[in-house]
């Protein structure tokens, strides 16, 4: 157990390093000048030497480097090229904004997924069953900006219902930010719920065909007590899995769900970021993303050895 | 059931961690969207947020639209007409050389700090923009030989030469006046002498400025103006068909239009811009080093039909690069009307039949929209433009703007009487040759008024002829607000969204 932990973290810290050197080549790799687009249009040569020189894009690439990877450690990342203020600060609020809307988004799919999926999987060949099945699929297929876009005409425009965007902090108003959260949350728990149903349903149909629910049902258990009392928990390992892959996807994919609901999440800002070339703060999102997944990986790994007793004998 | 009970410890140990992680002050640096009551507060739909408050070292429209005329003033500004207007300047004299202008101060300007304007404001500021601005803009000061403080009140501005075109750059950005105990940070904190001040600033989101007590002039008709950030068209008019906002400014969307046109609880104005859609053309680079090619183009295009397909035909169409609010303006639709055959031939003087170019086409709503009906007309006559898209700004500013790497490009040249910026210099990326322009440009900027309107009217025709760009129409400024909100500005003549006058019915 304590190796298995050594041998993540290490290879946490070995992954973290590597991209902290990919991102940084790959900002530098593609076109486009910081300095020139802070002057824009009609800006002299002399404007620009002044403005690389202000932010430091003049220096050797090896001496950006290491001023930038140095600071990490201690959470300082900086001063944005563009906003011209701490980095640190900025990420933290957004990554909080990012994470509310994507845990809960996860937490409202799982709850739409797992007992859909495992409906449909035990009634796979009945009707009920098929129909969630083709539900899912639709879900599966519809992106999540349009998704978000009919909640916003049916339910802002159309009925008033609720807000079609925006962001309240909770601690401002609890609950105006539980309305405006509602929209951005549907939209976004019901792709994702639809994509988690496929798992579910598959990952299920799987087990129902193993032996030792065969040997419950023997020992007289009803079908649907030996699929909860010994199924789920197998069922569960493969949807873990595809839950937190989707669940670090979705932190900085649910840009566009930010967009259509203008909310101040992590994706807006490194859109934004990589579209003014605000190198240092591109830089910074990412490595907060990496962050973000390498820790959910750890964390998934802890689960797995606690849902099978078996992955923590063999490490 | 031993390790059930594990995980479900586990479970709620993560739930725990991910409730603390995201506690109750998320985004608050980002802020609300609280609306306050209706009547004393405006909100306003934008696109393009302001990457910092600092128009002095940072290029792009949405700063000083957001902050000139709202937060600073200038000496003089520039009203709906593009008529030069008395602000914190009362009054001004112009010496018989032309070259001496003696601006009277208001005496009761006080800055949102407290301090009091006086005319060491004005040498500080205007001084300021050549010693400390790191902007394009600051070469409009070029001409400013001295600013000499005459009284308290008054102050002398001394030019190196006559100049036209600098009073009315004192209406824009450059002549903004400063504090200078209030320039520390400007990126994030702005003080100036206008209605409102900035309250918040919630980034990705909305600026929530707040109306003065201590202004000098009309005070606004609201207490708080919220001016909302939108990435997309479509949100803009969601939010307000939702009630979010009041006004949505400068429309990005004008299909969207005709549903509001039928609706009685919204109003539209379709004003004027400076915003120019300008199909450029390499003019040091083949083909279109050859002016009948260039001509060619000019011949080729429907322009009506470009603004009609491309922008549901809302827009004035101009024929050269400037707009009706410019003195010097004169309709030059005439110069070059739809004529393919005519086109055709002058390709086939040229020696240019079926040629094969590239159109670097930035990403920007209006440019794809312009792009495809510009490549079939093209086609039609036996140009063949295969389009290459180009992030925008950073690529196109990079590629097309820098390095010339272009052949045909189109872009919304926005900013207000740019004609010399943009023609009178043969390294800008248009690549223009100046050489019959230049002293005619010179001499009218130092004429008196009749002598530069004169002028520049010869410079606009000279251009044309020439045909170094194709301008295609001119942007509108599309308002839709709610119906009972009055005193918007239609037009916009210089960056700036002046607020100060708007309000409710």
């Amino acid at each position: 157990m304590v190796v298995r932990l050594l041998v993540n973290l290490s290879r946490f810290i070995v992954t973290f390093f590597a991209a902290t050197v990919a991102v940084f080549l790959l900002m530098r790799a593609i076109p486009g000048d910081p300095a020139q687009i802070a002057l824009g249009v009609n800006a002299s040569p002399e404007l620009l030497e002044e403005t690389r020189r202000q932010l430091g894009t003049d220096r050797p690439l090896p001496v950006q480097y290491v001023d930038w990877v140095t600071g990490l450690p201690q959470g300082n990342f900086g001063v944005s090229f563009v906003t011209r203020q701490d980095i640190s600060p900025m990420i933290a609020d957004r990554v909080q904004v990012s994470l509310i809307l994507v845990m809960l988004s996860m937490v409202v799919a799982l709850l739409i997924a797992i007992p859909f999926g495992t409906l449909a999987a035990v009634r796979h060949r009945q009707p009920s069953g098929v129909l969630i099945s083709a539900m899912s699929q639709l879900g599966v297929a519809i992106p999540g900006f349009l998704a978000g876009i009919l909640l916003v005409v049916v339910f802002a425009v159309g009925l008033g219902w609720l807000p079609s965007n925006g962001w309240t902090p909770p601690g401002e108003d609890f609950g105006d930010f539980l309305r405006r959260l509602v929209l951005p949350v549907a939209a976004l728990a019901s792709v994702q719920g639809a994509i988690l149903t496929r798992y579910v349903r598959s990952a299920v149909l799987e087990v129902m065909s193993e032996d030792y629910l065969r040997t419950a049902r023997a020992k007289g258990l009803g079908p649907l007590e030996a699929l909860v009392r010994h199924g789920l928990r197998n069922a569960s390992i493969p949807v873990l899995t595809v839950t937190s892959v989707q669940l670090a996807a979705l932190i900085v994919g649910a840009v566009v769900v930010e967009r259509v609901f203008v909310i101040p999440g992590l994706g807006s800002m490194l859109l934004d970021a990589v579209g003014n070339r605000d190198m240092l703060t591109v830089q910074s999102v990412v490595m907060v993303l990496v962050a973000i997944t390498l820790i959910i990986n750890l964390v998934v790994d802890l689960l797995y050895t606690v849902l099978d007793p078996r992955i923590r004998k063999k490490a | 059931m031993r390790s059930s009970k594990r995980f479900k410890t586990a479970a709620a140990v993560l739930a725990a961690a991910s409730m603390s992680l995201t506690a109750c002050s998320a985004g608050s640096s980002a802020g609300s969207t609280n609306k306050a009551d209706a009547k004393t507060s405006l909100t306003v739909a934008l696109t393009g947020e302001p990457s910092n408050l600092d128009f002095t070292k940072t290029a792009g429209a949405a700063i000083p639209q957001a902050l000139m005329a709202n937060v600073y003033e200038g000496l003089v500004k520039i009203d709906q007409q593009g008529k030069i207007q008395p602000s914190l300047a009362e009054s001004w004299t112009l010496s018989d050389d032309r070259k001496s202008y003696t601006f009277k101060l208001r005496k009761d300007v006080k800055f949102s700090n407290g301090e009091a304007f006086t005319a060491e404001d004005v040498k500080f500021s205007l001084e300021r923009v050549k010693s400390s601005w790191v902007s394009s803009l600051k070469k409009k000061m070029d001409v400013v030989d001295a600013v000499n403080v005459v009284s308290d009140t008054e102050v002398a501005v001394v030019l190196s030469r006559p100049s036209n075109a600098w009073l009315f750059d004192l209406g824009t950005p450059v002549g903004a006046m400063f504090d200078p105990s209030g320039v520390a940070d400007l990126a994030n904190t702005a003080i100036g002498t206008g209605p409102f001040t900035i309250e918040s600033w919630k980034r990705g989101e909305a600026i929530k400025m707040a109306a003065r007590d201590s202004y000098w002039g009309t005070a606004p008709k609201v207490k708080t103006v919220t001016l909302r950030y939108f990435a997309d068209a479509t949100a803009t008019t969601n939010a307000l068909r939702s009630g979010d906002v009041d006004v949505v400014y400068n429309m990005q969307a004008p299909e969207l239009l005709p549903t509001f046109e039928q609706d009685k609880a919204f109003q539209i104005l379709e004003g004027t811009s400076n915003g120019k859609v300008e199909l450029t053309m390499n003019n040091k680079a083949a083909p279109f080093n050859d002016v009948r090619v260039r001509k060619a183009v000019m011949y080729a295009l429907d322009r009506k039909a470009v603004l009609d397909t491309a922008w549901s035909g809302y827009g004035t169409l101009l024929g050269a690069p400037v707009p009706p609010t410019d003195p010097y303006y004169e309709d030059h639709n005439d110069a070059y009307p739809y004529d393919p055959a005519k086109a055709k031939q002058l390709l086939k003087d040229a020696g240019a039949e079926n040629l094969q170019i590239t159109f670097t086409v930035p990403t920007r709503p209006y440019a794809n929209a312009v792009s495809q009906i510009v490549v079939s007309q093209l086609a039609e006559v036996g140009i063949n433009a295969k389009i290459e898209t180009a992030e925008f700004p950073a690529v196109w500013l990079d590629k097309v703007f820098t390095k010339h790497d272009y052949q045909m490009s189109v872009v919304l040249a926005v900013e207000s009487r740019d004609l010399l910026t943009v023609f009178n210099n043969p390294d800008y990326y248009i690549g223009y040759d100046n050489s019959k322009i230049k002293d005619i440009a010179a001499a009218a900027d130092a004429a008196d008024q009749a002598g530069y309107v004169a002028g520049m009217k010869q410079v606009v025709r000279t251009i044309t002829e020439d045909a170094p760009a194709n301008v295609l129409f001119l942007f509108p400024n599309l308002v839709v607000a709610k119906a009972d909100v009055t005193g918007l500005p239609a037009n916009s003549v210089t960056e700036a969204l002046d607020l100060t006058a708007t309000g409710w019915k």
